[in-house]
């Protein structure tokens, strides 16, 4: 279906490759501090053994030479502090590789995970506009962020522990097995059924989970559907109820989170019994090869730590295992946002002024498979002209709007502006020079200001002000406790539709238009207001090419000439003069007010009288 | 606004505060001394394992012999099977109180909130009332379920471990149990900043969230405003921000580990050290000094937890006076003890003693002041007779809303009185007003459950033939049987898999089925489609039929209808009239019509009707 998107596994390993001295750094520590922490035990041993007891050392020679050198093991005998500082020396070492190797993984899986979630948001951005009209908001928004957080905890912490046990295990094994195989068998000889234990019973505990957080998501409903909908529980006086509602929700709950538990009590608990049943065989054996004296007291040391030491990790591995297959899926999730094709790059666009003449030459256009929206309209719209456009619900008034920003591109015919075809106009100067206000604006949770400003890179507050002004938004804003520093949006106030309205109209003014289209953007507000907006715009519309679609005969006539569309064609244009002499939908428009005036002299003849609605 | 910031945690700990848990959480006592008592169980057998070791040194291999040794076996695995079943047992019971505390703190809260008035929802968003009821009891839930628990394995480990080296040498004990306090102190503070340095990673993610929240659903707004790059840069600011405290917060943990383990292996080295020579002169037995050197390697686990759990200590003190802030409110309207007495409460009405509800309905020199000071109202008298339809238009904020929760008791007076058929209705019960009431809201709420349930809300005891009667006099039947599974539809979450003129049409049929005396209705502005509009108008009007109603109306159709139409401006009826005085008055009214009339009307041809 795309056949540009990589697999999962290799987007995985690039991005590793990117940070690969970080990787490299951590993996490096890592083996340090698993060696480091087989020499701890061998310290031990050896001050047990050779120093402390008399059996001969058995460590390497190079290390060695340096002690005789000092006088051997009387040395050591009469400064036994070297033990205990060489033992602090190893456990600062350490300090400092597992240092290390915390900062590297996380400076490697936070660069990876910066890189993830700049690439999606870049992304998003410049996806064209027919994705976002068909996005589901949530699903998106679940893959930018869980999904980007499932790789970066299998690539800080479960690639590392993945790395770092095995490592423990071979070497473990290597070492023990050189000391004693037969004690190395008996040592070993739970620690596969451990291992499989925490695999099996993790996926269990894991169902537990799911059924928990869907029993939590269940509560968390029954609690936010109360809360909501306070006022409906009270008008209808059901609150018992509603407690009733809650506390079967809150006691399944209470169930499943129960159930969890003794779960994971089993898993920790049967857990523990084989750990610590594996440290008792161990000693055991120890114990009676070296009563036999077969073994000394250091080698015991040795094997008991060693084991002790691999438990914790193998019941994680199984644990780890059984989680990291998820991160794959999280990166397919992923992939799948970032492969899809983003609005093109167009080098050789033209970027030309345009303040002339707009012409639909038998212009068609059809969302995907579907039927036309707009069928084969040409007509011309003069420079500097202000035209108003009227059609009913799916006339296609507003897709033919869209088309003018580029937003979507006809499915055949041409538009151009000035005697260029739109198609080979850069997509950002055009959007740059023609102001689009929509009829449900999004306001972006920022101050007031921010949001009229939101088009400048610098806005200055006199340009904001004035904008506002010829908006008529300049009162309510100032009228707000915080005035222009009034937050927008989920943290801040909710503007009405409105309000809404008159600041996207604001913003869109502080850019440099040479086409302002109004699709239905005064619809919410009163038509006082309406007019006021429209007298303001016209003192500092010079020039400029301006589209209103409306269905308020007061802004409809004002127009220069109007076109009414139907049903994706251009049925009729002309002045209002034109227009109101021909019998049709704006001649119906029109007459309104008269049906208004009749309906208002009815009811001052007939006062008492019902008036049909 | 300010309700819902989350308040920094300066405060002391406040022993009363815990107490006051410790209450709620009275029926689990018995089960905390279970987990008491097994987790110092199991902090005992802790320190017992490295002397069994130490034992096996000096009298099996020391003597080289196995004598003994099945015997030795035997204690072994008794200790071992006590210490896998005290684990369990704690396991088990710290679950049960954590999940039983989480229960009981829920089940009061969520009761809580039936009785607190509206002016407390005012002050209270939804999600912070949310996270009281589900992230603060889960807070404090586990606080009381596990970390005091594992306070006291720890205390109770380090006890034993500190008297067990006394006894085998005091001397020795007593510069190894010196590293404690600066390994305590050095761990307190650091997981502290852990802490806080976590909490910084949390605010930025939740600003990542944000920011995806907002690309995705501004994405069309930003390609009209060709604001791409400008919003990419701002995220990206977000994003490094997140990426640096992110990996300050690791740094930190990074650092904290080794910091303390060196430490500790101070107290290692030193026990290897004088332990050594206490050997070489015999004063010592090997097995001791293995017995010495363990315990000082474990020591380090039990400081920690305690270090961590002091340090959470604090946000979980701010949880819990969240919580008990919100289970001691009390309401402010309430039944009095009198009214109850006869009337019954919000949970045990006592409906034989009920008088019939008529409607009528006088403000008697009415003021009313919200909690935050705003005045609304200021000396309002209304007389409405029983039956009457009372239309209320007016700007926003204008009062009508304030009237329309004043009838419905959601507020009270705070000075004068409404009366319900001339009675105060403040010497009646909330429930007996609320059950006379029909309320259906601008933006209708429709809770999850099928069609059925939601018709049957105020009145769960109506049979089928009632559901139906109350859908067919609203003319929701028809599009009722259309869906899958008729009434037996599931309506989704708060009914979102239902259209907006759907769960109106459903919210007057749920008010007609209780057949109430009284009616309200705040009408919706948002458009519907015109078939759709037709049977909502018509379902107003079957509705409104012998019943008190008060409209804040928006559609001129049915102020048009009202028997009364009162124009409120700051507070104050301006214009009081039929449909045809007002409009002979060429007042407010007059202009809100004729303008209104344009554009009721343009939008209906466009809709292809008319």
């Amino acid at each position: 279906m795309q056949p540009n998107r990589k697999k999962p596994a290799a987007c995985m390993l690039e991005l590793i490759r990117q940070n690969i001295w970080c990787f490299l750094g951590a993996m490096v520590g890592t083996v340090m501090m698993v060696l480091i922490s087989f020499a701890t035990p061998v310290l031990l041993a050896e001050t047990v053994d050779s120093v402390l007891g008399t059996v001969p050392s058995t460590l390497p020679d190079w290390l060695l030479q340096p002690v005789r050198a000092l006088g051997g093991r009387e040395f050591l005998r009469e400064n036994l502090w070297i033990m205990g500082a060489v033992l602090v020396g190893l456990n600062l070492l350490n300090g400092v590789f597992t240092f290390f190797k915390g900062r590297l993984s996380a400076v490697a899986s936070e660069n990876i995970a910066l890189t993830l979630r700049e690439q999606l948001y870049g992304h998003l951005q410049r996806l064209p506009f027919a994705y976002h009209v068909r996005a589901t908001t949530g699903d998106l928004i679940q893959r930018c962020t869980s999904d980007v957080e499932t790789i970066r905890r299998f690539l800080s912490v479960q690639i590392m522990e993945v790395v770092n046990t095995l490592l423990l295990v071979t070497l473990s094994l290597m070492i023990l097995l050189g000391k004693n195989v037969s004690i190395t068998l008996y040592s070993m000889v739970l620690i596969p059924a451990l291992f499989l234990f925490a695999m099996w019973f993790f996926r269990k505990v894991h169902k537990g989970f799911r059924v928990m957080d869907e029993a939590e998501g269940k509560m968390s409903a029954v609690l936010q559907e109360n809360l909501s909908g306070v006022r409906v529980v009270r008008a209808f006086g059901q609150q018992q109820r509603e407690v009733e509602k809650f506390d079967a929700a809150n006691s399944d709950f209470r169930k499943k989170a129960k159930h969890l538990n003794d779960l994971l009590a089993v898993y920790w608990g049967g857990g523990d019994a084989l750990s610590m049943l594996q440290s008792m065989i161990t000693l055991l054996i120890c114990v009676v090869y070296a009563s036999r004296g077969e073994i000394t007291v250091g080698t015991l040391i040795i094997f008991t730590t060693y084991v002790g030491q691999l438990l914790f990790p193998i019941r994680q591995l199984g644990r780890t295992l059984s989680d990291a297959g998820k991160s794959l899926i999280s990166m397919e999730r992923i992939q799948e946002i970032l492969s899809t094709p983003a609005e093109p790059e167009e080098p050789d666009a033209l970027k030309p002024d345009l303040h002339g003449d707009i012409v639909f030459d038998h212009v068609t256009f059809a969302y995907d498979q579907d039927a036309p929206v707009l069928k084969d309209m040409s007509f011309t719209i003069p420079a500097g002209k202000t035209v108003a456009v009227l059609g009913g619900t799916g006339s296609g008034k507003s897709t033919l709007m869209y088309l003018l920003q580029r937003l979507y591109e006809p499915t055949s015919g041409v538009i151009s502006i000035g005697g260029v075809p739109l198609t080979k106009i850069d997509r950002e100067h055009l959007r740059s020079h023609v102001g689009l206000i929509l009829q449900e604006p999004f306001l972006y949770s920022k101050t007031i200001r921010d949001n009229v400003g939101i088009a400048l890179r610098d806005p200055m507050q006199d340009r904001i002000v004035d904008a506002a002004r010829v908006a008529c938004a300049e009162g309510f804003i100032t009228q707000s406790d915080q005035g222009w520093d009034t937050l927008v949006g989920e943290r801040g106030v909710t503007l009405s539709g409105g309000q809404k309205q008159r600041v996207a109209i604001a913003r869109t003014l502080l850019k440099d238009n040479h086409i302002l289209i109004f699709d239905d953007s005064l619809s919410a507000v009163d038509t006082e207001t309406d007019a006021q907006i429209r007298a303001a715009l016209k003192q500092r519309q010079q020039g400029m090419t301006t589209l209103i679609i409306s269905h308020r005969i007061t802004t409809l006539s004002q127009a220069d000439f109007i076109l009414v569309l139907e049903d994706g064609r251009v049925v009729d244009q002309g002045t209002h003069a034109e227009l109101c002499a021909r019998p049709g939908l704006y001649q119906r428009i029109n007459n309104i007010q008269n049906v208004l005036e009749e309906e208002l002299n009815h009811t001052a003849v007939q006062p008492e009288s019902e008036v049909n609605n | 606004m300010q309700a819902f910031q989350e308040e920094d945690y300066t405060k002391r700990f406040d022993l009363t505060l815990w107490k006051k848990l410790l209450r709620i959480a009275k029926p689990f006592h018995k089960n905390l001394f279970i987990v008491g008592f097994f987790m110092a169980l199991c902090a005992v057998l802790d320190v017992v394992f490295p002397l069994l070791t130490s034992y096996a040194i000096d009298n099996f291999i020391a003597k080289q012999t196995t004598a003994g040794i099945p015997g030795f076996i035997a204690i072994y695995l008794g200790l071992l099977a006590l210490q896998v079943v005290s684990i369990f047992v704690f396991l088990r019971q710290s679950g049960y109180v954590e999940t039983g505390t989480c229960y009981t703190i829920r089940r009061l809260g969520f009761q809580k909130l039936q009785e607190l008035p509206f002016s407390y929802y005012d002050r209270m968003p939804v999600g912070y009332l949310m996270s009281r009821l589900t992230n603060d009891t889960q807070r404090l839930a586990d606080t009381i379920g596990w970390s005091l628990l594992d306070l006291c394995w720890g205390a109770v480990f380090l006890v034993c471990c500190s008297v067990q080296m006394f006894l085998l040498n005091w001397k020795l004990a007593l510069v190894v149990i010196l590293v404690l306090p600066p390994l305590a102190l050095i761990s307190w503070k650091f997981q502290k900043s852990i802490l806080a340095a976590y909490r910084q990673v949390r605010k930025t993610n939740s600003q990542i969230t944000a920011g995806f929240n907002e690309g995705i659903n501004g994405a069309k707004t930003t390609k009209t405003l060709v604001r791409e790059e400008m919003n990419i840069q701002e995220f990206s600011e977000v994003a490094h921000t997140m990426r640096s405290s992110s990996i300050r917060a690791a740094t930190l943990s990074a650092l904290f580990l080794p910091i303390v383990v060196s430490l500790g292996s101070l107290a290692t080295a030193y026990a290897l050290w004088k332990g050594g020579q206490d050997v070489l002169i015999g004063a010592m037995t090997l097995g001791t000094v293995n017995v010495f050197v363990s315990y000082t390697v474990q020591f380090f686990q039990p400081v920690r937890d305690i270090a961590r759990i002091f340090a959470e200590l604090q946000s979980s003190q701010a949880a819990a006076e969240r919580v008990l802030s919100l289970l001691e409110t009390e309401p402010d309207i309430v039944d009095t003890p009198e009214v109850a007495a006869v009337f019954g409460d919000n949970f045990h009405p006592k409906r034989e003693n009920w008088p019939v509800l008529h409607g009528d309905v006088t403000f008697k020199d009415v003021s009313f002041r919200y909690k935050d000071g705003e005045q609304v109202l200021s000396h309002f008298n209304l007389e409405v007779k029983a039956g009457q339809t009372i239309a209320l238009v007016g700007e926003t904020g204008s009062g009508k809303s304030t009237i329309v929760n004043l009838v419905c008791r959601f507020y009270e007076p705070t000075e004068g009185s409404v009366c319900i058929d001339g009675v105060d209705y403040r010497q009646r019960s909330q429930l007996w007003l609320q059950s006379n009431l029909g309320y259906v809201l601008q933006s209708p709420h429709l809770f999850s459950g099928t069609v059925a349930d939601n018709i049957r809300y105020g009145r769960p005891d109506a049979t089928e033939e009632q559901v139906r009667r109350a859908a067919q006099m609203v003319n929701a039947e028809g599009f009722i049987l259309k869906m899958e599974h008729g009434y037996d539809t599931q309506v989704g979450e708060g009914g979102n898999r239902l259209s907006t003129g759907q769960k109106q049409l459903i919210s007057f049929a749920r008010a007609i089925l209780c057949d109430p005396a009284l009616f309200v209705l705040d009408e919706a502005t948002s458009s519907v489609d015109t078939e759709t509009e037709q049977i909502i108008q018509h379902a107003i009007q079957t509705v409104l039929t012998g019943r008190t109603s008060f409209i804040i109306a928006h559609r001129l159709s049915t102020v048009r209808s009202a028997d009364r139409i009162l124009v409120i401006q700051n507070g104050k009826i301006t214009e009081d009239g039929t449909h045809h005085e007002l409009i002979a008055k060429r007042g407010y009214y007059y202009q809100l019509y004729t303008n209104q009339f344009q554009d009721e009307r343009g939008l209906d041809i466009l809709a292809g009707n008319a």
